[in-house]
């Protein structure tokens, strides 16, 4: 298997009919369908929201800390990204970790989000309201830990300096999908926010 | 036509690939990454699924065509689900129904025709090594593997499999209470419909990027054979709709499992009120349905797809119109995201909305409208050649035709009222949907059985299969229309006991009955055909059909890799068929303008000078990269 997936990963020719290194296409169609699938949460989540009956309660202000967590990841993340076109082994290994416990950090949060909704009688069976809330940041997180998933692989990657200048795919799929994961969390954030 | 490979490196890649050759058996042929061989695993599951998708529907049917009949001769198959008076179970009769139209729909005519032949065809068409990643697609066929090992058990439990139709609209689905079909059943057909959405993704993901960055020198997407065209569009819509489902079957799994209410509002059992309150069962519609008419189209364009190419291939013509046939197929597309209300407009919805999808749903006739006139207009004053593959493609529009006519009527929302849930839908779409889906996947497997097994199919018993087929289908769905319009409801155990279906079309229905056994029957004949031409069949000669794609430029039995020495690369489009001028009447994709002289229009002699840039370009090879 791993024989197959650095064989795909070292096409560096010049392109004609191949447009795109395939992997990345592959993570690129993925994200659609990604999007998809929220794009389903989130209309189910209106029409029923206009049929009326809806719990109101407030959105834990935890999770306005952890969009702000969740950014900085993304920022650690192009930092890694401009670490390893730089050839600087050492900044892309400390950007990759941080980005590593950011997005921990981040999942805690999430948990701890839940807790407070728990404490405001918001459960997860009841009313959907209050589900759509459950099944947003827990459908998000699940996702997330995909991307660590990506993250620990990377790091991996780099420490047996698989990542550099000149071989730039796998990181540049770690750093758009976790970028994804972010602009996904913050489409949820402010559609929660928006919509409540 | 080997005499125009172009070529100068085919000995040191020949040596590349030596390297891929020594694999074990199970690397071969069970967790193989080679395209070809998924697709015959593919191929073989979905053949296994439809006997058995079958086959349940000919045991409904006895029950339809003569109700309360003793089927004490089905017991050892069925055991307990023939109750003591020899009768068939109404419950296993709901599940009956339910299982035909879950397998048929996603095991038979997604992963059978979608998984085999964009598997196999899409590389050697576009003249790519294999898939853009061989790895994820043979996972994408072992999760197919697992979801039919789950849904294959959820047959033999003893509350039998899930009941409430393959639509599975809650609260039927989403209480375990409800029926017997909704306890451990339907969890498991939950279970495996979300593997087999993995596995779909997994495939489709692939087949798109594969279309898309493996294309060979010189294929651009004005040269890409109808086939391609349509695999690629359907994966497109295999990868917009899926996470829909997924969505959907995620909501309804908490909705059963864990107590929560998206779909499931004040219900009241044995007189119990159930805690859920707040839920709206609409919403599953919508989120069904937003997968469920795309999935109609996933379904049937492959199966257009096919058959476009191999009717211009037996009429020995061009096809015609091949941008108005690319248009329509986006057409189709296109729409299949916008008419998914059109299946409830009995949902109490606003009028107006109504009439804004019957208003979008009509449109849908027009792009159909243009592709059956296409393939009528290519049949017209052709050399054809009746080969079994080309039967079954005639055999499609014949179907495609009579059953979008009814199409028509039931996109009005005001006629739909009257004909829901009536057997007029289930002939309409048995048609349309059903019968010229698996008319395409049929015309496939005769088309491209020499390409897959490097062996002819026998012709007299493929056209004795054609004819009792298609006659078949007729004999059964056509009398169907009738039963429909007098307003028998679908998914109905006997009709015995209501005053406006007692005593009226029990005849007919015991025709249809009859009409399906036989079909069913001569199915055998295919089956038989298939087994008895692996073993014994004609060895094929390279290009059987004497067709233009790249598939048959390559070795009678393609290794891994397909092509010996260097891709070829595509100078043409694949329809040059019957040029005046020409020797043959056939021109492959790979045969440079610069060859044929004598039959080059004016602009294609112009195009003789981008051969060059053509063959300069990147090969684009997937196994020439250093590893």
């Amino acid at each position: 298997m791993s024989e197959v997936i650095s064989e795909i990963s070292v096409i560096e020719e010049p392109q004609e009919t191949l447009s795109m290194n395939p992997r990345k296409f592959i993570l690129w169609l993925f994200i659609v369908s990604i999007i998809m699938l929220f794009a389903a949460m989130t209309s189910a989540y209106l029409v029923r929201r206009a049929e009326g009956n809806w719990l109101e309660y407030d959105i834990p202000s935890i999770f306005t800390y952890s969009s702000v967590v969740l950014v900085l990841s993304s920022i650690t993340m192009h930092w890694a990204y401009i670490a390893a076109k730089k050839d600087k082994f050492g900044t892309l290994k400390t950007a990759i970790t941080i980005t590593f416990v950011l997005g921990v950090i981040f999942l805690y949060m999430q948990f701890q989000g839940w807790i407070d909704l728990v404490n405001q009688n918001v459960f997860f069976v009841g009313n959907p309201a209050g589900s759509f809330m459950y099944i947003f940041t827990g459908l998000h997180g699940f996702h997330l830990i995909s991307g660590l998933v990506v993250l620990l692989v990377a790091l991996i990657a780099c420490f047996r300096l698989r990542i550099h200048a000149k071989s730039l795919n796998q990181i540049e799929i770690a750093v758009a999908y976790w970028h994804f994961l972010d602009i996904l969390w913050l489409y949820l954030f402010f559609f929660l926010v928006y919509f409540h | 036509m080997s005499t125009v490979t172009t070529n100068s490196a085919t000995v040191a890649h020949a040596v590349e690939q030596d390297h891929h050759e020594p694999q074990s058996f199970w690397r071969t042929y069970i967790f193989s990454e080679d395209h070809k061989t998924i697709a015959k695993q593919y191929l073989i599951s979905g053949i296994f699924w439809s006997i058995i998708g079958i086959g349940m529907s000919v045991v409904f049917r006895l029950q339809l065509g003569f109700p309360g009949m003793k089927l004490e001769f089905l017991r050892p198959i069925l055991g307990s689900w023939i109750n003591e008076t020899g009768k068939l179970d109404p419950n296993f009769y709901l599940a009956l129904v339910t299982m035909h139209g879950t397998i048929m729909v996603f095991f038979v005519l997604t992963a059978g025709l979608s998984g085999t032949f964009s598997n196999f065809l899409i590389p050697l068409q576009i003249g790519a090594r294999d898939m853009a990643s061989g790895f994820l697609n043979m996972l994408s066929y072992w999760f197919f593997f697992l979801a039919s090992v789950i849904m294959f058990s959820s047959i033999f439990i003893e509350t039998g499999p899930a009941a409430g139709g393959w639509v599975i609209y809650p609260p039927l689905s989403a209480l375990p209470q409800a029926h017997k079909g909704s306890e451990l059943g339907m969890t498991l057909w939950l279970i495996s419909m979300a593997l087999f959405i993995v596995s779909q993704l997994l495939g489709g993901i692939n087949y798109i990027t594969t279309v898309i960055n493996l294309r060979t020198r010189g294929m651009s997407f004005s040269k890409l054979p109808l086939t391609i065209w349509a695999f690629l569009l359907t994966a497109i819509l295999g990868l917009i709709s899926f996470p829909v489902l997924l969505s959907a079957a995620l909501l309804l799994i908490f909705d059963r499992s864990f107590g929560t209410s998206f779909y499931l509002s004040e219900i009241y059992i044995k007189g119990e009120a159930l805690p859920n309150v707040g839920g709206s069962p609409i919403l599953f519609q919508h989120l069904f349905w937003f997968l469920g008419h795309p999935e109609v189209y996933i379904v049937l364009l492959p199966a257009l797809g096919m058959t476009s190419e191999i009717i211009a291939t037996n009429s020995r013509k061009p096809i015609f119109g091949y941008r108005a046939m690319i248009a329509s197929m986006m057409g189709i597309a296109f729409l299949a995201f916008i008419v998914w209300a059109h299946h409830m407009f009995v949902t109490g919805m606003n009028p107006f909305l109504g009439s804004i999808f019957m208003f979008l749903t009509l449109i849908i006739a027009v792009p159909s409208a243009v592709k059956a006139f296409n393939y009528i207009t290519t049949l017209w004053r052709g050399n054809i050649r009746f080969t079994p593959a080309m039967l079954f493609s005639i055999g499609l529009v014949s179907f495609f035709i009579s059953g979008g006519l009814t199409g028509i009527i039931l996109g009005n929302s005001a006629l739909d009222i009257q004909l829901h849930d009536t057997y007029f839908v289930v002939a309409h779409f048995h048609l349309v949907m059903g019968a010229a889906s698996a008319f395409g996947l049929l015309a496939g497997v005769y088309h491209w059985f020499p390409k897959m097994f490097g062996k002819l199919m026998d012709e007299k018993l493929g056209y004795i299969h054609f004819w009792l087929t298609f006659i078949g289908i007729y004999l059964v769905f056509f009398p169907m229309h009738y039963i429909g319009i007098a307003g028998f409801p679908r998914r109905y155990y006997a009709f015995t006991s209501y005053d406006f279906t007692k005593n009226i079309f029990a005849d007919m229905n015991s025709f249809i009955s009859l009409a399906a056994i036989f079909t069913f029957t001569a199915q055998w004949i295919f089956i038989y055909n298939f087994v008895n031409s692996l073993i014994r069949g004609k060895k094929s000669p390279q290009n059987p059909w004497k067709s233009n794609t790249l598939e048959w430029t390559a070795p009678i039995n393609p290794g891994h890799g397909n092509w010996p020495g260097e891709i070829p690369a595509v100078y043409r489009w694949p329809y040059d068929y019957s040029k005046p001028g020409a020797k043959d009447d056939f021109i492959p994709q790979n045969v440079p303008y610069s060859q044929t002289p004598e039959s080059n229009l004016p602009h294609e002699n112009e195009l003789i000078g981008l051969e060059k840039e053509i063959e300069a370009q990147n090969l684009n090879d997937q196994f020439s990269q250093p590893h």
